[in-house]
C-alpha cells in the first residue's frame, strides 16, 4: 500500500492562502475559547485526573465491563451485536437495514463509521444514507473524507460551502451568506427526517452499568435521527465504556469545553432501551482495538474521548489540514492511532509533529501523545519503515550528534551559512526547512562560543 | 469461536495490569444552585429565562410569546396547546409543530440545562422536530452542577433521558454560530412552581 506523503499533501493545502490563514485562525480561536472555559474551572486539573484514571481502570477491565455493558442492554431490550473489524461491522448493519425494507438511513455523525467505510459499502446496496451534521453533510455532499474530528468542514470557507451547495442541494452557488447557507440545510435535511425507516448514531460513552449510549451534540440531528424511525442503531467502540453513571459527570463536564469552549453541548442524550413498539440494535466494534489494548507503549490511546483539542492546538495540524494526513483520524491523536492501522501506510505521520507537547497538555484524558508520537518514530526507524532520505538525514545527524567536534563544527558552519549564503541557497527545493518560512537570523555567538568566552572552558 | 468470544478472549488477554477506580466528588463547596446562576449560564448557551406571569396564565403568556405560531402541542396539563400529544399515529406527525410545550424535571445551575425525559415529553420528538421549545421550570428544582445532575434515578429508568441546554445551534461554517441548526430555534425556560397536587 502506498505511504501517505504528509508533506506533499501539506504543501498543497498551504498554497491556498486563503484557506491557510483561515485554517489557523479558527482552529487557534478553540483553542484560545478552550483555555477561557478549562480555566474557569479551579478543579480542572483534578478533574483531567479523574478522567484519566476512570478510562485506564475501564480500560484494564474492560472484559469484564464490556459482559456487563452487553447484558444490561439486552435487558432493557436492545439487541447487541459484535463485529471483530470493519467488514463484519458494515455487514451487520446492512443485514439489519435489509431485512428492514431501509431505503433511506439517517446518520448522526459517528468517527467510528467514517474508520469502518460504512457509507460507500451501503450505498453501493442501494440504500441512500444522509450525513445530518451540518458539517459532515457538507463533507459528503463534496465527496471528501471529514477534515476533523469535531469540526469536519473547517478546512472549508463559506464560498467553497456555497459552491458544494449550489451544484448539490440546489442554493444559489452566489450566495455563501452563513445564515443561508445553513438554513438550506436544515430545509434539505428535515423531509429525510420525516421519512428514514432507519436512524444512526455513534456514541460518546457507553454506561456498562445501564447499558446506556450517550450522544454529545449541538445541531439536533442524532436525536432527529433516533426519536423518529422504527429501526435504530448505534455502533460502539469497545473503548467507549465508562464503568458507572457518575462517572458521566466528570467526562460531561470537560467534553465541550476542551472542544469547542462552550460549558456543555446543546444536547446531551442518553439512549437507555427503545421507543415501545420500535427496535433498537448496538454494534460493539473491534477494529484492531483489542491488539492495541496490548500495546505497551500505545495502549493509552484508548483513552481519548475525541474532543479534538490536540489537533486545535498542533502547529501542524493547524498549517497542513486534517485531509493532508490521508487518514480518518488526524492531526496528533492520529499520528499516535493511525500507525497500527497500517504501519507502512502512515509510518509517515508520526514525524508531523515538532514533539512540543502541546497536544499532551491539553489533551483532557492525559494521554501522553508527544511520547507516543516519539516511539512510533523509533518503531517506524526500527522495521525499516523510514524513507530514504529521511534515514540517511537521520543516519547523518547521527554521526554528527554523536562527536561533540563535528557538532561544534556543524553548529559553526551552519550559522555562518545562515549569515552569508545567498537567499536562493536557503530557499532552494532541498531545504525543507526554507519552505513556507523565513529562516531566522543566527545568533552572533554560538552557545558553546558565549560559554566559553564568559563561563571558562572548565566547571 | 463466535466473534464476541473472540473479541472478548482478545481483551482479557491483552487487558495491562489493573489500576483502581477512584472516587469522583460532587465538587461543590461554596457554588450554588440557585435560578439566578441557572439563568445567565443558560443565556450563555443561547437559551432565554421568562418571568412566570403575574396571573398565572400560561395559556395566556404562550400566545403572547409566540404570536405566529398555528400548532401549539404541549406535554403538560399545565398549558392547553392544540395539538394533542395522545392521538399522534407517529412521531414524525409533529413535523408542523410550531412550539412544543414541556415541564423539566430539574435544572442545572452550571450549565444552564435541563434535565427532560421519555416521561415528560410523552414523545421524543417533541423536543426536536417543534420549532420552539418552551420549558416549565421548577425554580426550586436547580442542582449545582452535573455531579449532583447525574445522581437523579431517572438515568437508571428512562428509557431515554437528556440535558437540553439552549437551542439546536451550528458553526460548522466558518465557526459563525447559527441558532436552530436542525432541532428547535429557539429555546425558553420560564420558572414556575410545580403545581400541589
Amino acid at each position: 500500500m502506498k505511504r501517505i506523503d504528509h508533506a506533499e499533501a501539506s504543501s498543497k493545502f498551504i498554497e491556498a492562502t486563503d484557506h491557510a490563514e483561515f485554517h489557523d485562525r479558527r482552529l487557534w480561536d478553540l483553542r484560545k475559547k478552550r483555555d477561557r472555559e478549562s480555566e474557569s474551572l479551579p478543579e480542572w486539573q483534578e478533574l483531567r485526573g479523574l478522567a484519566s484514571a476512570i478510562k485506564e481502570h475501564t480500560l484494564t477491565h474492560l472484559a469484564d465491563y464490556l459482559e456487563q455493558f452487553e447484558a444490561a442492554a439486552q435487558a432493557n431490550g436492545i439487541v447487541v451485536h459484535w463485529a471483530r473489524d470493519a467488514a463484519e461491522h458494515n455487514q451487520i448493519v446492512h443485514e439489519l437495514l435489509a431485512a428492514h425494507g431501509v431505503k433511506t438511513l439517517v446518520k448522526a455523525k459517528s468517527m467510528l463509521t467514517e474508520e469502518c467505510d460504512l457509507r460507500p459499502f451501503l450505498e453501493n446496496r442501494g440504500i441512500l444514507v444522509v450525513e445530518t451534521d451540518l458539517g459532515e453533510r457538507i463533507q459528503q455532499l463534496d465527496d471528501e473524507p471529514p477534515s476533523h474530528i469535531v469540526v469536519p468542514a473547517v478546512h472549508k470557507l463559506r464560498t467553497d460551502v456555497a459552491e458544494v451547495f449550489g451544484r448539490t442541494i440546489g442554493t444559489d452557488p452566489t450566495n455563501s451568506d452563513v445564515h443561508y447557507l445553513a438554513e438550506s440545510q436544515r430545509q434539505n435535511t428535515r423531509p429525510h427526517f420525516v421519512g428514514a425507516e432507519a436512524g444512526m448514531i455513534g456514541a460518546n460513552f457507553a454506561v456498562a452499568e445501564t447499558g446506556t449510549v450517550v450522544v454529545c451534540t449541538n445541531e439536533g440531528n442524532a436525536d432527529l435521527s433516533m426519536h423518529l424511525p422504527k429501526l435504530t442503531i448505534a455502533s460502539i467502540g469497545i473503548e467507549k465504556l465508562i464503568p458507572r453513571i457518575e462517572h458521566l459527570g466528570v467526562f460531561i463536564r470537560m467534553l465541550s469545553r476542551n472542544a469547542l469552549g462552550s460549558p456543555i453541548t446543546q444536547i446531551t442524550s442518553h439512549f437507555r432501551a427503545p421507543r415501545p413498539g420500535t427496535e433498537m440494535h448496538y454494534v460493539l466494534v473491534d477494529n484492531g482495538r483489542s491488539e492495541r489494548l496490548g500495546m505497551e507503549d500505545f495502549w493509552y490511546s484508548l483513552k481519548c474521548i475525541r474532543c479534538g483539542a490536540c489537533m486545535n492546538t498542533c502547529p501542524v495540524y493547524r498549517r497542513s489540514g486534517g485531509l493532508s494526513y490521508g487518514a480518518t483520524y488526524s492531526g496528533p491523536i492520529g499520528v499516535i492511532i493511525d500507525p497500527t492501522f497500517n504501519l507502512r501506510k502512515y509510518s509517515n505521520l508520526p514525524f508531523a509533529s515538532t514533539l512540543n507537547g502541546s497536544c499532551t497538555n491539553v489533551c483532557p484524558v492525559k494521554i501522553n501523545i508527544h511520547e507516543q508520537i516519539y516511539k512510533w518514530r523509533q518503531v517506524i526507524a526500527e522495521r525499516h519503515q523510514l524513507p530514504m532520505v529521511k534515514r540517511e538525514a537521520m543516519r547523518m545527524a547521527g554521526k554528527v550528534l554523536a562527536s561533540p567536534k563535528m557538532y561544534r563544527l556543524a553548529v559553526e558552519a551552519a550559522a555562518a551559512g545562515i549569515s552569508h549564503l545567498p537567499r536562493t541557497l536557503i530557499y532552494n527545493p532541498f531545504n525543507a526547512w526554507g519552505k513556507q518560512r523565513e529562516v531566522p537570523g543566527a545568533a552572533k555567538q554560538t552557545f558553546r562560543q558565549w560559554y566559553v568566552a564568559n563561563r571558562g572552558t572548565k566547571q | 469461536m463466535s466473534t464476541r468470544d473472540e473479541i472478548l478472549t482478545r481483551v482479557r488477554k491483552n487487558q495491562p495490569a489493573a489500576r483502581p477506580l477512584p472516587e469522583v466528588p460532587l465538587f461543590d463547596a461554596g457554588r450554588d444552585a440557585s435560578l439566578a446562576t441557572f439563568a445567565s449560564s443558560l443565556m450563555r448557551m443561547g437559551g432565554k429565562l421568562v418571568d412566570a406571569p403575574g396571573d398565572s396564565d400560561l395559556d395566556a403568556l404562550v400566545a403572547r410569546l409566540y404570536p405566529e405560531a398555528k400548532v401549539i402541542a404541549s406535554a403538560t396539563p399545565e398549558v392547553s396547546g392544540n395539538r394533542p400529544l395522545g392521538q399522534l399515529q407517529r412521531p414524525a406527525d409533529l413535523e408542523d409543530v410550531d412550539v412544543g410545550i414541556v415541564r423539566a424535571v430539574f435544572g442545572v445551575a452550571e450549565t444552564g440545562s435541563v434535565y427532560l425525559s421519555e416521561h415528560e415529553y410523552q414523545v421524543n420528538a417533541l423536543g426536536f422536530l417543534s420549532q420552539h421549545l418552551l420549558v416549565l421550570l421548577d425554580p426550586a428544582a436547580v442542582v449545582v452542577n452535573m455531579h449532583h445532575a447525574y445522581r437523579h434515578p431517572g438515568f437508571r429508568t428512562a428509557r431515554y433521558a437528556v440535558f437540553m441546554t439552549g437551542p439546536s445551534a451550528t458553526a460548522d461554517i466558518e465557526g459563525i454560530l447559527i441558532h436552530g441548526a436542525q432541532g428547535i430555534r429557539s429555546l425558553t425556560i420560564v420558572p414556575v412552581p410545580l403545581p400541589t397536587r
